[in-house]
């Protein structure tokens, strides 16, 4: 072999190599290829991945992604419908359905991502714009458990019932950027409301509201307490009145059945003979009416001392009452 | 995308090394020899790999998926025609919101800035503002989908579970998030979480989503404990008022029962009583009726002779003598004692 034949064979291998890594290229599974000739799209796009040929030199392989790709929106300060400046903070996920379209509009991934920006961020707007805060907020109408506050010292707007929904309301961002982005060959597959902030200014705004709702919380408890205790001691008083005047009804009752049977024995038994109850009772009344600074003025002539004037006297008048 | 199983084959690469080396022995060049047994050490080198046991590996030939390994030594075609990726499916992932840890230790350190500080802040149902610190934990279910169907899943996941929460504190009031609601929040967020890593098929299962620190911001947090203040003020007073009670009414109650029982001593007293004078009476009246003139007299008499004494001044007349009267001497006199 000459040292020619060596050259020559030597640069038939090179440029055998430089035309066979020129003709064959790889495809992963994350990836599709759009072929070019000249610059000029052949065909539909290659999404098989593996290896495949191409037409060396002339051709050249454009990859793009095949997976989701992420969009992360800024914090874009809207203000809603009813003129609360907030923050909304959107993420988009999307994936480029139609490789070819997309080459052709965007070609890359960059402008792609700058044209969603436009249109996501604008659709944001829009649709937060025209919906009240509430609507972005809560996703249902539940109702809230009722902790230890009453309804009424909530805002009335946060009772307010909802029409959208947070849910709905990031669908209807969806379906709007939806109609738009597939002319660039994209698909949109979420979008997705990530963060809803107050803006600062507004946020001051929120944290005396909150604190002064607190506050009528705080003295709603604290009057409550003392209303409460108030009741209890209105329960007491009455319940000491009802105690107290029972007992006294119930002594006067059981005293008077006890005055009744009482009178009604004496009764009986002095109707036996009246005359004689009498004049014990009477004997006992001069037991208790005469001391020692009684003045007793007694004539001779009554009973006892009939008999200091003659002793035959005593005769007749007997039965006669005592002198009284 | 299916593996096609297309193995390594080492009988034809041992072949295929054979060859070559038989070729070039004879070009009779030895630097080439060691060139060669370079080129040897560095594709058996390429071609071995291993998998950890919490791992698995997927290999993809010239980009394409062709088999999933599961741990322990393997072998695979070397010089970048396969290539595997290893994806621990047995690990426990976690993501921290609101905060990060800084040192996971006997006593962890965590580290907490503006980063995680917007993270954990979010509006409540009643539009008020709270800031939330919670966990996530998941394992990848799906190697395959969660290697190639999303550019930088966890990311992703991260923006999803965020949104997913702040979904479920946008319909509580802060007082269930402060209180009651916790669990049924955190139970909430992952059930969204989980049917939303479905709608996505991004090969994450998540394990358990639990909330951390959650409070008031911090501007608003002194008013809150002021509630919590006056609820132990209204209990206190409410207490107070019940201690007065169980105080007073027990006793009175007792002195009611008191004066019942005294009435009821009274009743009977008078009762018995009257009883006995009844008796009494009925006996004396019984031995009267016998002798009434006699035991009158008697009674009349005793009587007299009882109290005539106990007088302080006794003024017998004869009324036949009726000069004396006038001369009678009013007003207090020592002379006659009882």
């Amino acid at each position: 072999m000459s040292r020619r034949t060596l050259v020559i064979v030597g640069v038939f291998v090179v440029l055998g190599l430089a035309t066979l890594s020129s003709a064959l290229y790889t495809v992963s599974e994350t990836e599709q290829v759009i072929v070019t000739q000249f610059g000029q799209p052949m065909g539909e796009a290659v999404t098989q991945a593996g290896l495949h040929v191409k037409m060396p030199f002339a051709q050249e392989a454009n990859v793009f992604d095949k997976r989701w790709l992420e969009w992360n929106g800024n914090a874009n300060q809207v203000p809603t419908r009813d003129k609360k400046y907030i923050g909304v903070e959107t993420y988009a996920r999307w994936r480029i359905a139609n490789p070819l379209l997309f080459f052709q509009r965007l070609r890359d991934e960059r402008r792609a991502q700058s044209r969603l920006d436009d249109i996501i961020d604008g659709e944001t707007r829009n649709v937060i714009a025209s919906h009240d805060l509430i609507e972005v907020v809560r996703t249902t109408n539940r109702a809230f458990e009722k902790g230890e506050e009453a309804e009424d010292i909530m805002e009335a707007e946060s009772m307010r019932q909802i029409e959208l929904g947070r849910d709905k309301i990031t669908r209807l961002i969806l379906g709007r950027v939806s109609q738009v982005v597939p002319d660039y060959g994209i698909e949109l597959v979420d979008v997705q409301i990530q963060r809803v902030n107050y803006i600062e200014s507004v946020q001051a705004k929120v944290f005396d509201r909150m604190i002064s709702e607190r506050k009528r919380i705080a003295d709603r408890h604290r009057s409550e307490g003392q209303g409460k205790s108030a009741e209890v001691r209105g329960k007491k008083e009455r319940e000491l009145k009802v105690i107290e005047s029972e007992a006294y009804r119930k002594t006067q009752d059981i005293q008077g059945r006890g005055d009744a049977e009482a009178t009604a024995i004496y009764a009986e038994a002095y109707n036996r003979n009246r005359e004689l109850y009498r004049f014990l009772k009477t004997m006992e009344t001069y037991h208790s009416t005469i001391d020692k600074d009684s003045w007793l003025v007694l004539s001779t002539s009554t009973d006892v001392f009939r008999y200091l004037q003659s002793q035959t006297a005593a005769s007749g008048g007997k039965a006669a009452a005592p002198t009284r | 995308m299916a593996s096609q199983g297309v193995g390594f084959d080492p009988e034809e690469f041992s072949r295929l090394a054979r060859e070559t080396g038989v070729r070039l022995r004879k070009a009779r060049k030895p630097l080439i020899i060691v060139g060669l047994v370079i080129v040897a050490f560095v594709a058996l080198y390429g071609s071995y790999y291993q998998v950890e046991p919490d791992e698995v590996g997927l290999v993809t030939r010239f980009g394409r998926f062709v088999r999933t390994c599961n741990p322990g030594p393997h072998a695979k075609f070397p010089f970048g025609i396969e290539q595997v990726q290893k994806v621990p499916v047995q690990r426990q992932l976690k993501q921290e919101f609101g905060f990060r840890t800084a040192r996971a230790d006997i006593q962890s350190s965590f580290h907490k800035d503006e980063k995680t500080e917007a993270e954990s802040v979010m509006l409540t149902g009643d539009l008020n503002v709270a800031t939330v610190e919670w966990i996530v934990q998941y394992k990848i279910s799906d190697p395959y989908k969660y290697l190639f169907r999303m550019r930088d899943v966890e990311e992703t996941f991260r923006l999803m579970t965020e949104a997913c929460m702040r979904t479920v504190v946008g319909d509580h009031s802060v007082t269930e998030l402060l209180t009651v609601g916790r669990e049924a929040i955190a139970a909430k967020a992952k059930e969204l979480l989980s049917n939303m890593c479905k709608l996505y098929d991004n090969g994450i299962s998540v394990q358990q989503l639990i909330l951390q620190d959650v409070d008031p911001p911090e501007p608003v947090r002194p008013s809150f404990n002021a509630v919590n203040q006056a609820i132990q003020e209204r209990e206190r007073a409410i207490n107070e008022a019940w201690a007065e009670y169980n105080q007073e009414i027990p006793r009175a109650r007792g002195l009611a029962e008191q004066k019942i029982q005294a009435a009821e001593g009274y009743a009977i007293d008078r009762v018995n009583r009257a009883k006995g004078d009844a008796q009494r009476f009925n006996a004396l009246e019984e031995q009267y009726r016998k002798s009434p003139e006699v035991t009158r007299t008697r009674i009349y008499l005793e009587t007299l002779a009882a109290v005539l004494p106990t007088a302080g001044k006794k003024l017998i007349f004869d009324e036949k003598a009726k000069g004396i009267l006038p001369m009678f001497p009013l007003g207090p006199t020592q002379e006659v004692k009882p």
